[in-house]
């Protein structure tokens, strides 16, 4: 098929088929020759009925949607407090030369530390309940924030700086109404970057508490050796990173639907 | 009082490590309410002067004085109609018209009569709403124009604002300026390469020599055009057809000619 030709719906959605059909299909070849013992690598068909099982039959302490709301509302405020520290703090850092000097060197150390390293300190500084599930999260989807505003904010065309400081207009009024809308879509993106690296850290992020959510889940399903609830949990939490993806992606394109093109 | 001067203003820039003079020693008084065009040739530095007048670039020696004042940042005092526009694409008309009067600090009912004021006047009723890109390339100039007008600055400065419009509209929007800048006199610095729209709309011409740019000759328009009633011609062309003005025009062709005698483009 040629790159240029415009592929139908009903091609895009056998090519869609044909994927998950050979996904699939390659599992149940390798269970079925006991890749690894079933106990280990369970087939499909098993994986999904145990998911099912788990929206009503608890599993240690809740039901799958329990332990689901309790991990969105830790992402939620994770991802919340990335994103309204991130965004903001990048503006300041693309307007005022000195507080990027000053945060940049100790932030681009700090940014290659895998969220899951923060785990033991997460624990002892902000407790197991909400407060050191947040901070991990947190730690995930801060650095796409910060950045893309950044970007953003370093990024706007002078013109628009010079025509801010020729109408007389403040240093707030010019953060507010000049970097900010120039640097929406740079922030947007970095915003879907964020969510979905803060919901990559969520498992890492429930190492440590004591009673729910899905990682809690899959940790317990881990020491019980069920490998059917593990990849239950992880099919559950890929299921809802692309409802996620999927809303962000809706909301970008809402939002920059009167964007000029150039 | 004049209202902008340049007082032995010159102009270096660093390139490869090595000082490049852009202008040498040029001194200008624009009076109050005079409207005053520096033609010249390409990188003579005339837009340098213009960015200095509003505060964007500085003098490496001598002073640029606005209202008695030395420029020392830019200011809603000396409002800039950039060739491209600058208007916050964000931003509605009204919205972009509407900012630099909230940063003076207006009372809403001001702005509203100030922003009806100039949108009746530069022709954009009925598109307070749109943004710029609905609007076509003079619209956006025109809204430009009105938000530099709306601040009821000391000092217009105008920098080459048609160049990027098509040659038609560019008539239309000399035709306007002219109607604008005769009932609202103001102080207006223009930067142009075109010489009949400096012919056109300045009371003087100044034309400056080729880098490194200085003040060649300056012609008074006024005068003439007063004696020779151009005013009474509401079309460009008819205007550029009368013997008075062809005669300014050549005038000002052959000095910017002889700059480009010795310019291995041209």
């Amino acid at each position: 098929m040629s790159a240029l030709k415009v592929m139908t719906d009903r091609e895009r959605f056998t090519l869609t088929c044909v994927g998950t059909a050979g996904f699939f299909g390659l599992w149940y070849l390798a269970a079925l020759l006991q890749f690894a013992p079933t106990k280990f690598l369970p087939m499909p068909h098993q994986v999904l009925m145990k998911l099912v099982q788990l929206c009503s039959e608890p599993f240690a302490g809740a039901v799958l949607p329990e332990h689901m709301w309790a991990s969105l509302k830790r992402y939620a405020m994770g991802f919340g407090l990335a994103a309204s520290v991130g965004v903001p703090l990048g503006l300041l850092m693309g307007r005022f030369r000195w507080l990027d000097r000053v945060v940049t060197p100790i932030f681009d150390s700090l940014r290659f530390i895998a969220p899951v390293a923060w785990v033991p300190f997460a624990a002892l500084w902000f407790g197991t309940g909400i407060g050191g599930p947040t901070l991990i999260i947190f730690a995930g989807a801060f650095p796409p924030c910060l950045i893309n505003s950044y970007r953003g904010a370093k990024g706007v065309e002078v013109r628009y700086l010079e025509a801010a400081s020729m109408l007389g207009i403040g240093s707030f009024r010019t953060i507010t109404d000049v970097l900010f809308p120039a640097a929406v879509p740079s922030i947007i993106a970095g915003l879907r970057i964020g969510a979905g690296l803060g919901w990559m850290s969520l498992v890492g992020a429930e190492l440590i508490v004591a009673n729910s959510g899905m990682g809690y889940m899959i940790v317990k399903g881990q020491s019980a050796i069920a490998t059917d609830i593990v990849m239950a949990g992880m099919i559950a939490i890929g299921a809802v990173g692309v409802v996620i993806d999927v809303a962000l992606r809706k909301l970008e394109k809402r939002l920059l639907r009167h964007r000029q093109q150039s | 009082m004049s209202a902008i001067e340049f007082k032995n203003v010159s102009r270096s820039f660093g390139r490869d490590g090595k000082d490049v003079l852009v202008l040498d020693n040029v001194s200008l008084t624009v009076a109050s309410n005079e409207f005053v065009a520096i033609v010249g040739p390409s990188g003579c530095g005339k837009t340098t002067c213009m960015r200095m007048a509003a505060g964007l670039e500085f003098p490496s020696q001598g002073t640029v004085s606005v209202a008695g004042k030395p420029v020392i940042e830019p200011g809603p005092d000396r409002a800039v109609v950039f060739q491209q526009f600058a208007l916050f694409p964000w931003k509605s008309v009204y919205e972009n018209i509407d900012f630099g009067l909230r940063a003076k600090g207006l009372d809403e009912a001001e702005r509203k009569r100030l922003i009806a004021h100039y949108i009746g006047l530069m022709n954009l009723s009925g598109f307070e709403s749109a943004f710029p890109h609905q609007l076509s390339g003079g619209m956006q100039q025109r809204v430009a124009i009105a938000r530099a007008y709306a601040l009821d600055p000391q000092a217009l400065l105008m920098d080459e604002p048609f160049g990027a419009l098509d040659a038609q509209t560019r008539v239309v929007m000399q035709e306007e300026l002219v109607k604008l800048a005769r009932k609202n006199p103001r102080t207006v610095l223009f930067i142009t390469h075109a010489v009949e729209e400096a012919v056109y709309l300045a009371d003087r011409v100044v034309i400056m020599t080729s880098r490194p740019g200085r003040v060649k000759e300056i012609l008074d328009i006024k005068s003439i055009r007063e004696q020779e009633q151009w005013d009474q011609h509401a079309r460009v062309e008819d205007v550029m057809d009368l013997a008075s003005f062809v005669h300014l025009r050549t005038r000002i062709w052959k000095s910017l000619r002889e700059e480009h005698a010795g310019d291995p483009e041209h």
